[in-house]
C-alpha cells in the first residue's frame, strides 16, 4: 500500500530539508560521529539490552548464573523433545564421516572444504538447503582487499571497536586475515561481485568501518553467495549428501565423551533418525525468531536458536549472549513488510536518517547498536518519531538523496531487490523515503569455540552465527557473511583433520540428556517446555481453541 | 500485527486449494495461510522475498489468467483461488566449474533442452521477480553468457518458470550456471585482491596484528579513536596520510 495522505504530508518536510543536506553531503560535511564515551551513554540509556527485565540468570548447565535474554533462558531450561529411554541408538539410519547441522552459509562452506579434504559429508537441515540468514544478508562482505588504503590491521581495529573491545583477539585475527582469501575463494567459485569494468571490486563503507571495504553483489550479496555455495555442493552430490526438513533435536556423544552424531527429526513424517558420525559441525545459525522483547525480526523462519540448546545440553559453554543485535533499519511501513531488513548499504551509499521534522539527529554510519539506540531515543525521549497507521513509530531513511548525490538510476541499479519490492507496494524509493525502526537482527553470542572452530567437546565443531566471540558484543555490517565463510571453511578443515586423526569409535549415548533432565529437576524447574523450538509459533489462537484433538509438543503439532 | 488488530480488520474470502477461508484483507498470502490454521513447514522460508520457498499460483473466478507471486510478498485479494508450489522437480547438471568454459557448448551440453525453447514467454509471465526470463534463455541460446548472467541476476530460484515451461526447460539452473561462468571467467579478476592474498600469506601483516593483539584495552581505544576515516565522498584512489600499517 502506498503512503497515506498523512505520511505524504510529512514527507514534504523531508523534501524541504533535502537540498541543503545534499549540498552538505557533496561538500563532504558529515553529521558528527559520537565519541566512545557518548556511544556508551546512549547504549546504556536506550539499547534494549540494558532495559530492565531484559536479562535473566540461567539456573542449570555450564553457564549457571549467566544472565541473558529470558526467551533463550526459557529454552535452555526446557526438556529434550526426546525421552532418551525410548530411543534405540543401535538403529543407525545414516553413517558418515562428518555430519553438518545446518544448510546455510557456514554449513555449506564447511561441507565443501571437508569434502575437499577427503571426508564424506552429510548435511542435515531444518528446511531447504540454503534456507538461512545467509540468504537474507543484503549489504555485503567485509575484507581488506585494497592494499593502497586498507589492511587487516584496520579491519581488526574496526571489529574490536564495534564489539566494545571484548572480542577474543585470536578469533578476530583469524577473521581479518582469512577475509581476503575468502573473497578470492568466492570469486573463484563464480560469485558475481559488483566490480568496475577492469575487475576492481567496488566497495562501500558500513557502520563503524574506517575504510570502504564492504564488497557486494548489488543488494543481494548473501543470496548470491548462498546460491553459489549451494550450487557447488550440488555438483559434489556423491560426497555431500543433503537431508532437508530434518533438523537435529539432540547431539549424540560416545562413551569417551566425544561427539558422535545426532538425532534428526523428519518434520514431514514425524520420525526420528539416528546419524552416526566421526565428527559433527554445528552451523544452525541464529535466533531472531524467538522475538526477544517482542521485537520484529529480519531473520529466517527457521532461526530459533536450536544449536545453542543442543550444544549447551551436551556441555558446551555459551558466551556473549548477553548482547543482542538490533538492526537500525527494519521496515515499519507498509505493514506487510514489517521487520523486513533494509540494508545498511543505503546508509553506506549516503542516505540520511531523519526525524519527523526532516532533521538529522545522528550520523547514518554509527555502529549498529549505537545507531539503533539513537533511533529509539529519538522516538521515545525526544518524541520526534514518525507515527505509522498501525500506531508504531519510525524514522525516515532518505533513499532519494542517493540518486541526487550519485546520479539518476543508482537506487534502482544498486538496490534492485528493495526497489521492486516497494514498487509492488506503490512506493518508489528513488523518489520517496522509507520508514524504518530497529528490528531484531543478529545473535552476537553463542557457543564458545576457538579459532580452529573446536569446542570443549572433542569431535564437535562450531561455525557461524551459532558461535559466539568473534564479534564481541556487537557485530559490524558485512562481518557475518565473512564469519560464515571464514569459520565454515575452518570447521571443514578441522573436522576432516579430526576424522583422520584423533577420532575414536565408541558406544553411542544420550546420558548427557539424562543428566541435564536430572539437573533441571534438582534446580526445581518443573516444566512442560521442550527445546529446541524448531519453528516459531505463528498459529491463530482462535484456530488453536478449535483444534480439540490436536497434540502440540512445544510449537509443533 | 496483534490478534486484536487483525480482529478489527475487514475479512475477505480466499480459496486455499479450493477451500474457502475468511482472512484479514491487508495481510500477505503467507500470513493468511497461518491465520487460516496452517502450520507452515514447506512453502515458507525467509519471509522476506529472497529465498524462493513460497512460489504461489492463483486465479480469480471467471478469469482465464494464471497469476503468480511469492506468498510472503503478495497481499491477499478477495476470491483468489490459490495453491503454493513449494517444490518442483528440476534438472540440475553436474559440472566441474574449474574445467568448463563460458561458451554456448557448455550451456547446451549441460542443458540440451535449452534449444527446445518455443519463445512463448510463459516463463517471463510466471516470474514473481519481474525477470525477463525468456530473454535470458534467448541469450543462453546465443551463447551470450554475460547477458544471461546480467538478466537473471535477481532470480530467487522459486521454480515457477520451470513449473510452467511447455518446453520443459529448467530456466533457473541454466541461469545460475551462466552467472557462475560469468563471475569466474568473463568478469575480469580483481588484481588488488590477488595481491592482498599474497601479502597476507607472506605474513606482511603478522607483526602489526600480533602487536594489536597484545595491546591493552585503553591503548586500543586510543588507536581506534585516532584511526583515520576514509571520507564517504572520497574517490576510489584515495589514500590515507598514515601508511605505516598498509
Amino acid at each position: 500500500m502506498p503512503y497515506t495522505s498523512e505520511l505524504k504530508e510529512l514527507i514534504k518536510k523531508v523534501e524541504a530539508t533535502r537540498p541543503a543536506r545534499v549540498e552538505k553531503k557533496k561538500r563532504g560535511e558529515e553529521f558528527p560521529l559520537l565519541s566512545l564515551k557518548e556511544r556508551e551513554e546512549r547504549l546504556k540509556k536506550y539499547h534494549p539490552d540494558f532495559k530492565e527485565g531484559s536479562r535473566k540468570e540461567i539456573r542449570v548447565g555450564p553457564n549457571k548464573g549467566y544472565a541473558i535474554s529470558p526467551e533463550i533462558v526459557n529454552l535452555l531450561e526446557a526438556k529434550s523433545r526426546l525421552n532418551p529411554d525410548v530411543i534405540d541408538l543401535n538403529r543407525v539410519a545414516y553413517e558418515t564421516d562428518i555430519l553438518v547441522l545446518g544448510g546455510g552459509g557456514a554449513g555449506t562452506a564447511a561441507a565443501l572444504i571437508a569434502q575437499e579434504n577427503g571426508a564424506k559429508v552429510l548435511i542435515a537441515t531444518k528446511l531447504r538447503h540454503g534456507d538461512a540468514n545467509t540468504m537474507m544478508a543484503e549489504g555485503g562482505i567485509q575484507a581488506a582487499t585494497k592494499g593502497t588504503k586498507d589492511s587487516p590491521y584496520y579491519h581488526y581495529l574496526d571489529v574490536l571497536g564495534g564489539g566494545h573491545f571484548k572480542n577474543p583477539p585470536e578469533l578476530v585475527y583469524t577473521l581479518v586475515t582469512e577475509a581476503p582469501k575468502v573473497l578470492a575463494w568466492l570469486e573463484g567459485l563464480g560469485c558475481m561481485f559488483t566490480k568496475f569494468p577492469e575487475g576492481r571490486l567496488q566497495t562501500l563503507h558500513g557502520g563503524g568501518t574506517s575504510r570502504k571495504r564492504m564488497h557486494y553483489a548489488a543488494d543481494i550479496t548473501g543470496a548470491e553467495i548462498m546460491r553459489t555455495l549451494r550450487d557447488e555442493a550440488r555438483n559434489r552430490v556423491e560426497q555431500i549428501k543433503v537431508l532437508e526438513f530434518s533438523p537435529a533435536v539432540e547431539l549424540i556423544l560416545n562413551e569417551y565423551g566425544h561427539c558422535a552424531g545426532a538425532v534428526l527429526y523428519n518434520l514431514e513424517t514425524e520420525e526420528y533418525f539416528i546419524v552416526k558420525a566421526k565428527a559433527v559441525v554445528m552451523a544452525t545459525g541464529g535466533s531472531g525468531r524467538l522475538h526477544i522483547q517482542g521485537f520484529m525480526t529480519t531473520n529466517h523462519y527457521g532461526a530459533t536458536g536450536d544449536g545453542l540448546i543442543l550444544g549447551y545440553r551436551a556441555g558446551v559453554k555459551l558466551c556473549f549472549l548477553h548482547s543482542v543485535q538490533y538492526h537500525p533499519t527494519g521496515a515499519v511501513f507498509p505493514e506487510q513488510a514489517e521487520g523486513l531488513l533494509i540494508t545498511e548499504k543505503f546508509r553506506g551509499a549516503g542516505a540520511n536518517v531523519l526525524n519527523i521534522e526532516g532533521e538529522q539527529f545522528v550520523n547514518e554510519r554509527e555502529p549498529r547498536d549505537v545507531e539503533s539506540s539513537c533511533f529509539i531515543r529519538e522516538c521515545t525521549e525526544i518524541g520526534k518519531g514518525i507515527p505509522t497507521p498501525t500506531g508504531k513509530l519510525g524514522i525516515w531513511l532518505d533513499s532519494p538523496m542517493i540518486d541526487i548525490v550519485m546520479g539518476e538510476g543508482v537506487v534502482k541499479r544498486e538496490f534492485p531487490g528493495k526497489f521492486i519490492l516497494f514498487k509492488r507496494y506503490g512506493i518508489d524509493i528513488s523518489k520517496e523515503p522509507m520508514l524504518v525502526y530497529p528490528t531484531l537482527h543478529y545473535q552476537n553470542g553463542g557457543l564458545e569455540y576457538n579459532s580452529r572452530c573446536e569446542t570443549s567437546i572433542p569431535g564437535f565443531f562450531s561455525a557461524g552465527e551459532v558461535s559466539g566471540g568473534v564479534h564481541g558484543e556487537n557485530r559490524l555490517m558485512g562481518n557475518s557473511l565473512l564469519d560464515v565463510c571464514v569459520f565454515g571453511r575452518i570447521a571443514g578443515i578441522s573436522a576432516s583433520e579430526y576424522v583422520r586423526g584423533k577420532f575414536k569409535d565408541g558406544k553411542l549415548t544420550l546420558d548427557h540428556v539424562r543428566r541435564y533432565h536430572k539437573e533441571l529437576e534438582e534446580a526445581g524447574i518443573i516444566t512442560d517446555r521442550v527445546a529446541p523450538m524448531l519453528l516459531p509459533d505463528y498459529s491463530n489462537p482462535q484456530v488453536r481453541e478449535r483444534q480439540l484433538t490436536a497434540h502440540y509438543l512445544g510449537t509443533i503439532r | 500485527m496483534s490478534a486484536e488488530e487483525i480482529k478489527r480488520e475487514e475479512l475477505v474470502p480466499i480459496f486455499i486449494m479450493g477451500k474457502r477461508y475468511e482472512v484479514p484483507s491487508s495481510i500477505t498470502i503467507q500470513k493468511a495461510l497461518e491465520y487460516a490454521g496452517y502450520q507452515l513447514i514447506r512453502g515458507c522460508g525467509c519471509r522476506g522475498g529472497i529465498c524462493g520457498a513460497c512460489g504461489t499460483v492463483y486465479r480469480f473466478p471467471g478469469s482465464y489468467k494464471i497469476e503468480i507471486g511469492l506468498a510472503c510478498q503478495t497481499v491477499v485479494q478477495p476470491n483468489m483461488y490459490l495453491t503454493q508450489i513449494p517444490f518442483f522437480p528440476a534438472t540440475k547438471s553436474i559440472y566441474d566449474i574449474e574445467k568448463i568454459k563460458p561458451t554456448i557448448e557448455t550451456l547446451v551440453k549441460a542443458y540440451p533442452e535449452l534449444l527446445r525453447c518455443l519463445q512463448c514467454n510463459t516463463c517471463t509471465k510466471s516470474c514473481p521477480m519481474d525477470i525477463e526470463v525468456m530473454d535470458y534463455i534467448a541469450a543462453a541460446m546465443r551463447g551470450d553468457v554475460a547477458r544471461l548472467a546480467e538478466l537473471s541476476f535477481d532470480c530467487v530460484m522459486c521454480g515457477l518458470c520451470t513449473a510452467r515451461c511447455p518446453a520443459e526447460i529448467c530456466q533457473y539452473n541454466i541461469a545460475i550456471l551462466g552467472r557462475r561462468l560469468y563471475g569466474k571467467y568473463i568478469a575480469l579478476k580483481a588484481e588488488h585482491l590477488a595481491s592482498m592474498v599474497k601479502e597476507v600469506e607472506k605474513g606482511k601483516y603478522e607483526q602489526m596484528l600480533r602487536g594489536l593483539m597484545d595491546t591493552d584495552e585503553e591503548t586500543l581505544k586510543d588507536l581506534y579513536n585516532k584511526r583515520e576515516i576514509e571520507p564517504e565522498q572520497a574517490a576510489e584512489d584515495w589514500t590515507p596520510k598514515d601508511k605505516i600499517y598498509l
